[in-house]
């Protein structure tokens, strides 16, 4: 148990510096913009007096690295700041659309894991094969092949034609569990078509090279068969690599997720993303973008701890 | 096939495969590279070879199905598809290229400065490229992009800045391997200078992988492309983009369903042929099938 309580700690401790990297990038986002940003944050039509108190209230005038200190301790107390087009607070927008974007990122890692493995150890256990062949051509397509385009597919085969799932929008999970998922099919299937591709890729590799080693060898002279050796010795030797894989994907589910949630009109934060920045709404970007890349580094580090808690190896390095 | 076996086997010939003796060979890598010669072509010449005018409208004929006159049929504003496919290509390839050469402008000499000169800065800079790493590179490249502002160049500026740490991170991993090898030793024993060492064996050496990636990050950054002009952050209207035709074509799903497969088709075959490519020179270069 104490070991398990260091091990967190001194992954905490790493974690450090990715974190007020990640935040200082997020925070000069806004310093990008061109012009004075106390202009940006007051609108179109602000009065000279509003300017001026907006450009007090964010210590415009101060050194950057007191503004970036100000700012991160607001973002630690949840005051991301409040959106230009609606002037609500940028974490209750965040907030309401969230759900969706993880309903939808969840579903579609869920259905990745599931296909994408089994593809993977189908491939490895006959290489060389028709099965073989067709998987890694497969995924070759897979990566290749634009999400948005296929989600555009979908909705003109299975929702428009067929009638089979619905063309747009999504229900709250809450409400109605049966309907959220029925809407969030599609957009999980076109979400999870890269991250598929990917884990067959790697789940494959990953398995050759384990199933090809001296110890598999012996197991399988010992007169082991090949089911008890792929899944009791293959799968748990790679469990670790596939937790890493896994976590990575969290990245590209998100980046994937701005595009289909604009195909599938649901309100979620990667919609949000894209809407603000058309619109100039810089405060619920900046937030946005935050909120993302948190959730991003909290998942490597569970995926950090579990690996180092699955495989002893990993806690020693 | 006899002789073949001999050369290869016998004493005498044992040249060194160049990158390009082993990709003649490759179908798949021949196909890829015919294929991408013929857009750059197509991308060249679109002027000449595009039958109509890409942004001029013709209320007389909208969304037309596929026709003599028009062969993949009209948009929703009387333009012909074909042609907006043509100069579609040379977006596509401008935008890919420059996303891939901010890449490598940004992120090579980073990691062959941390790389070489390892130490706190190291450690810093690789902290700051983790730290990159963890956002997800659309929504980064989003927010750059509505940052700077609007448009195809900025866009692909902001896609380059998010690709720059992958390839930062491999030039260092290849740059700390190559400077403890021996005839760096022996360079720097000759007097060499550090510039001279990086620029005669580390950047040889770490070019490798480096052309690797790069191919493969073409398709990732086409891809991106395609992503932003769907969501009207990139190529703007009424320049053509095969991302922008998609969400043109998706606003008429139930009228003209045609329309949606010509550019997604553009982006799919693009990507697989930079992706086939990379992976092509990924095995060609590979070290295991050097040696032999």
């Amino acid at each position: 148990m104490g070991t398990s309580v260091r091990l967190v700690g001194r992954r905490l401790w790493q974690l450090l510096p990715i974190v007020i990297f990640a935040t200082l990038v997020v925070f000069l986002l806004l310093q990008l913009v061109p012009g004075d940003p106390a202009l940006i944050l007051a609108g179109d039509y602000a009065t000279k007096e509003r300017i001026e108190e907006i450009r007090q209230l964010h210590g415009f005038d101060r050194p950057l690295i007191v503004q970036y200190f100000s700012w991160f301790w607001k973002v630690l107390h949840g005051n991301l700041g409040t959106s230009l087009l609606s002037s609500a607070p940028v974490l209750d927008l965040i907030m309401q659309r969230m759900p969706n974007t993880a309903l939808i990122a969840v579903y579609a890692l869920v259905i990745a894991a599931a296909v994408g493995i089994s593809l993977g150890m189908l491939a490895a256990t006959r290489v060389g094969s028709r099965v073989d062949a067709f998987v890694t051509s497969t995924a070759s397509l897979g990566v290749a092949l634009p999400s948005f385009w296929l989600a555009i597919l979908l909705v003109a085969t299975l929702a428009l034609d067929l009638h089979l799932f619905p063309a747009t929008g999504a229900r709250p999970l809450t409400v109605s569990p049966g309907e959220a998922i029925r809407h969030a099919t599609l957009p999980a299937i076109a979400l999870a078509v890269g991250v598929i591709a990917e884990l067959a890729r790697q789940v494959r590799s990953a398995l050759i090279e384990v199933l090809g080693s001296q110890y598999v060898r012996t197991l399988r002279a010992k007169g082991l068969g090949p089911m008890a050796i792929l899944w009791k010795h293959g799968l748990r030797n790679i469990s670790v690599t596939l937790l890493t894989l896994v976590g990575l994907q969290v990245n590209r589910l998100f980046s994937g997720a701005v595009v289909i949630e604009a195909v599938f009109a649901i309100p979620g934060a990667g919609s949000l993303v894209a809407y603000s920045a058309v619109n100039k709404d810089y405060p619920v970007v900046q937030g946005t973008v935050l909120v993302f890349v948190v959730i991003v580094i909290l998942v490597n580090l569970t995926v950090d701890i579990l690996s180092a808690l699955l495989d002893p190896r990993v806690a020693r390095e | 096939m006899s002789t073949e076996t001999l050369v290869a086997k016998g004493p005498v010939a044992a040249p060194r495969r160049s990158l390009w003796r082993v990709i003649r060979r490759d179908l798949r890598a021949v196909l890829s590279l015919g294929y991408l010669a013929l857009l750059v072509i197509v991308s060249i010449f679109a002027a000449q070879i595009a039958p109509y005018s890409p942004i001029e409208q013709n209320a007389a004929e909208l969304l037309m199905p596929p026709s003599a006159a028009h062969w993949l049929g009209t948009d929703d504003l009387g333009r012909d598809v074909l042609s907006r496919l043509i100069w579609g290509a040379p977006n596509s390839l401008y935008a890919s290229t420059l996303a891939v050469s901010v890449a490598i402008a940004i992120g090579v000499p980073i990691g062959l400065v941390i790389g070489f000169v390892g130490g706190w800065l190291d450690e810093v800079v690789s902290r700051f490229i983790d730290a990159l790493l963890s956002f997800p590179p659309i929504v980064l490249a989003i927010a750059v992009t509505g940052a700077l502002g609007i448009g195809l160049t900025n866009a692909m500026l902001s896609v380059g800045v998010v690709f720059a740490p992958v390839l930062a991170r491999i030039v260092r991993a290849q740059t700390l391997v190559v400077k403890q090898a021996l005839y760096v030793d022996a360079a720097r024993a000759f007097g060499a200078s550090t510039p001279q060492i990086i620029v005669r064996h580390i950047v040889p050496n770490a070019i490798q992988p480096v052309i690797v990636q790069v191919t493969l990050m073409l398709a990732v950054a086409l891809l991106a492309e395609a992503s932003l002009s769907f969501l009207a952050l990139g190529v703007q209207p009424p320049q053509a983009s095969w991302g922008g035709m998609l969400a043109r074509a998706y606003n008429y799903i139930e009228i003209a369903p045609a329309q949606m497969y010509a550019p997604g088709f553009a982006i799919l075959f693009t990507a697989l042929a930079f992706n086939a490519l990379g992976e092509s020179m990924r095995i060609a270069l590979d070290p295991t099938m050097k040696r032999r």
